[in-house]
């Protein structure tokens, strides 16, 4: 069917009312919110050690953070349309390995790059074509693959390993520069959420990501290829994944066949923090990007005062549960806000 | 009426009567003389659910410029054949014909393409997307490269509330809105693109007059334009206001197909229940004893104000009012789900909790809620269990549910209100619209309660059952319940009702005793005139 434009839009806009304002802002806050709780913990470490916030010590924290933005920013697409991936780790270790045996053999390094997102939008097909046609839970079906990417991965690599000693040196060197404090591949990160940002906000696709997260049934009803679009929300986790996989082979030069084992739950943690509802249809990658950065700088910030780094998976666990508390909250009292408006004019 | 179509259907011969049943202006000239012209037609469309037969070789044919009714009672296959129609299910034999040429419909979207838009019967939307995306998904209005046109999306949003008359913002999340509203949106949904058929299945089923008025002036427009509507309600007059023709269905069979004009009410009644009803508002006289409910100043910041009333038991006090005006928000406070900001509620005797459910039921109070999806079932579960949910400190001995006793009571309940279905273990997803209705009123029926609020009690159900919940309501009033009846249809208001209260805006306006209730006193008070 043509879209015809229905109805000729009137000249005049139309105002925005206070309802508008007051979800607007509270879903901004919640970006706001980890914005501000990260920079209040920068800010108390950087009192506490001033060596905190050098220009090597910004660095680190950005090149930290990259790799989990890049597979956070995947993975909130996934779980918007009330999925999940729980096979990212094993993605991007086989696509890190994959990409390292190929530069060792006297490979090109964007090739290289290029071979890894391939690997990666393979595993992302597979998940989305298991989870859109087989009736089985995502959990499950990705859980599976985890365990068998990880298992294909083990065979292939044995007890292998990949050091920056194999590895060209322009490839090193890229993964760990950049422009003054900002790395490289932090860029490259950067492009991939604004990209992915906009085509979830002015794309018809993007926001029937949302809608089938919000109610699948209804979005079958509103003739939207459900399917098709879990599909390309598992293609792209799985490509982004595999990018971050020749990432983290760029920044850490070290892989083996344990690569990624267990990264699937700080991405989830990351994108949770960040305000992705696990139910679907809710949420930004800014958020996700923003837990991801907020995740990574606790391990830094740890040590830069002095405190035990066990401490650290004690506190994203907490900072999770208060992420998921906080969003209960802050929707009870949005639902009873639209209530009252609700009751005025019906 | 020489113009029989050619493509005779086997049902149609018996009963085709004039389509173009000038009932309310002359402006109908189809069949038209050069020949029929259906623009979409089922033709022996059979279709099962496991053992249950929901059509049954059904025909019907819809031409431009008329608006058809379907009519049936809960669980006729009503809302099956309009599935049919909309490419949701694809019917187990028989054709759908678009324009005279057999088609197949793969899906919604197919439906959607070939100009069809559908209301369904339970609103199909986004919560967590704005009202504007909800209508325009998938259909976005677009700037280059393909984007969508956010600003264009908004202002034909804010044109279509305003060709309803209705204030929604349209940047505003689904989430939260009420049923009425959920309503509203879905229509406008269903206008947004100019569609060829209009299929809405029970779209006033929360309406009140005024939404009502403003629906069937959009219809009449649309028919003029040459659309084709085909209409669902259970509200008879309405059939009778608005349509030409009617298709009759009873048991997933093809009863008739002919002309109103000339019909009765009770000539439909007799097509779609096989015999002649019982009366539709079954009032006993009952005297009125001590207060059971009483609710003084309730004020809940925004929402209502400062609402007092009493109800005695054996009284039934209809609670009358536009969409919007604050009805179900006082009931819902009253039971304890929203809590309230000033005032006090008693039940016999004694002060409820303020947003405590469970004081509140404990003091013999039942609410039966409005939005029987998110609030009255548990769709996955089964009949059964729906109906002994509330049941369960009752059935719960030793710790452990007495399953035989549950199953015992659900189903007397199911047989008191006559719910069809195959299994009663069957999940409650699996039942029509009209007899999930049932399943909640039985599941607060079986609670035994003192007081009783019904929130549109009647949303939905068929004629012949409605009289059978009136039958209900009047009997348990006799037997001194105190029983608070909200409704938007307002003959079972005026019919029901010892005394009606009427809300305007968040306010109690008007207290009107049976023999001076009106449709024209309780409008009035309704819409802020001066009361009566
Ligand atoms: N998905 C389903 N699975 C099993 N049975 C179903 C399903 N959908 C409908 N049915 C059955 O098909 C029959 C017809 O249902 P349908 O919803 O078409 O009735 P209806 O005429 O729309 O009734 P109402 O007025 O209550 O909305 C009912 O017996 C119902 O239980
Ligand atoms: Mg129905």
């Amino acid at each position: 069917m043509t879209v015809t434009a229905p109805t000729p839009a009137p000249a005049t806009e139309v105002p925005k009312s206070s309802g508008t304002r007051l979800v607007d802002r509270v879903f901004k806050m919640r970006e706001l919110a980890i914005l501000a709780v990260f920079l209040v913990m920068i800010a108390i470490t950087q009192m506490g050690n001033s060596q905190f916030l050098s220009e090597q010590g910004i660095k680190d924290l950005l090149l930290n953070a990259t790799i989990l933005v890049l597979v956070a920013t995947g993975q909130s697409l996934v779980v918007i349309t009330r999925n999940v991936d729980l096979s990212v780790g094993s993605t991007l270790g086989i696509s890190a390995f994959a990409a390292g045996t190929y530069l060792q053999g006297g490979g090109n390094p964007v090739v290289a790059v290029f071979l890894a997102a391939l690997l990666g939008i393979g595993c992302g097909l597979v998940n989305g074509l298991l989870v859109s046609l087989g009736q089985v839970p995502a959990l499950v079906v990705t859980l599976g693959t985890l365990y068998i990417i990880r298992g294909i991965d083990s065979i292939w690599v044995g007890s292998r390993q990949i050091t920056a000693a194999d590895l060209p040196g322009s490839f090193v060197d890229f993964g760990s520069g950049g422009i003054s404090a900002v790395p490289y591949l932090a860029l490259i990160a950067l492009a991939v959420l604004l990209v992915t940002a906009y085509y979830l906000k002015h794309f018809g696709s993007g926001r029937e990501l949302y809608a089938l997260g919000s109610n699948p049934e209804a979005a079958r009803l509103a003739g939207i290829p459900v399917r098709k679009r879990i599909l390309t929300a598992y293609v792209v986790c799985g490509g982004l994944a595999g990018l971050a996989g020749a990432m983290y082979l760029a920044r850490f030069g070290n892989v083996d066949s344990g690569t990624g084992n267990g990264y699937e739950l700080t991405v989830v943690s990351a994108v949770v923090v960040g305000g992705v509802v696990f139910t679907g249809g809710s949420g930004s990658v800014y958020g996700a990007a923003l837990g991801a950065l907020l995740l990574t700088s606790i391990n830094s910030v740890l040590p830069a005062l002095g405190v035990s780094s066990v401490w650290v998976l004690a506190i994203n666990g907490i900072l999770l549960i208060l992420a998921i508390a906080v969003d209960r909250i802050v929707a009870l009292r949005v639902a009873s806000a639209l209530k009252k408006r609700n009751a005025r004019h019906g | 009426m020489p113009n029989v179509p050619a493509t005779q259907l086997k049902p149609f011969t018996t009963l085709w009567g004039r389509p173009a049943a000038v009932v309310e202006e002359p402006l109908m000239t189809h069949p038209s003389d050069t020949g029929p012209a259906a623009v979409l037609a089922l033709k022996d469309i059979s279709k099962s659910f496991g053992a249950v037969r929901a059509l049954r070789d059904v025909s019907l044919e819809l031409f431009p410029g008329e608006v058809h009714a379907l009519a049936g009672e809960n669980g006729a296959g009503k809302s099956t054949l309009i599935k049919t129609l909309a490419g949701v299910h694809r019917p187990d034999a028989g054709q759908v014909l678009l324009d005279g040429e057999p088609t197949v419909f793969h899906g919604p979207a197919d439906a959607r393409d070939a100009g069809i838009a559908v209301i369904y019967q339970e609103p199909t939307l986004f919560p967590d997307l704005s009202i504007a995306e909800n209508i325009f998904m998938g259909r976005q209005p677009r700037r280059a490269l393909g984007r969508i046109d956010h600003k264009a999306t908004h202002a034909a949003t804010a044109a279509l509330m305003k060709r309803l008359g209705v204030e929604l913002d349209p940047d505003r999340p689904a989430r939260g809105l009420s049923i009425a509203d959920q309503q509203i949106v879905e229509i406008a949904k269903a206008l947004s693109f100019d569609a060829r058929v209009l299929i809405m299945d029970e779209p006033t089923a929360a309406l009140t007059g005024s939404e009502v008025a403003r629906l069937f002036g959009v219809v009449r427009t649309l028919r003029e334009q040459g659309s084709a509507v085909l209409f669902i309600s259970h509200r008879l007059e309405e059939i009778f206001r608005i349509c030409q023709r009617v298709t009759t269905l009873r048991d997933g069979a093809w009863i008739a197909s002919e002309p109103l004009d000339g019909m009765t009410e009770d000539d439909l009644v007799r097509r779609m229940v096989g015999r002649d009803l019982d009366e539709l508002y079954p009032k006993q006289e009952v005297e009125a004893g001590s207060v059971a409910l009483s609710v003084r100043r309730l004020t809940r910041e925004g929402v209502f104000t400062d609402v007092s009333f009493d109800v005695r038991r054996g009284e039934i006090v209809g609670l009358a009012g536009l969409v919007g005006a604050g009805r179900t928000e006082v009931a819902r406070a009253v039971f304890g789900i929203d809590r309230w900001d000033a005032g006090e509620v008693e039940v016999g005797g004694r002060t409820l909790t303020n947003g405590a459910p469970s004081t509140a039921m404990a003091a013999g109070l039942a609410l039966v809620p409005e939005d029987r999806r998110a609030q009255g079932l548990v769709m996955d579960m089964s009949i059964e269990r729906n109906i002994g949910l509330t049941g369960l400190r009752t059935t719960v001995r030793t710790g452990l549910m007495d399953r035989g006793a549950e199953r015992s009571r659900s189903l007397d309940w199911a047989v008191k209100l006559q719910v069809k279905y195959a299994r009663i273990a069957d999940a409650v997803s699996t039942l029509s619209g009209g007899n999930q209705q049932k399943v909640v009123l039985a599941k607060w029926l079986a609670t035994g309660p003192k007081v009783l609020i019904v929130d549109e009690p009647t949303r939905g159900i068929d004629v012949g059952t409605k009289a059978e919940v009136h039958r209900l309501l009047s009997e348990l009033a006799a037997d001194g319940v105190a029983v608070l009846m909200i409704s938007s249809d307002l003959p079972e208001v005026l019919g029901m009702a010892d005394r009606v209260l009427v809300m305007h805006e968040g306010r109690l306006t008007a207290e009107i005793p049976r023999s001076e209730a009106t449709e024209e006193s309780v409008m009035a008070a309704a819409t802020g005139r001066a009361a009566a």
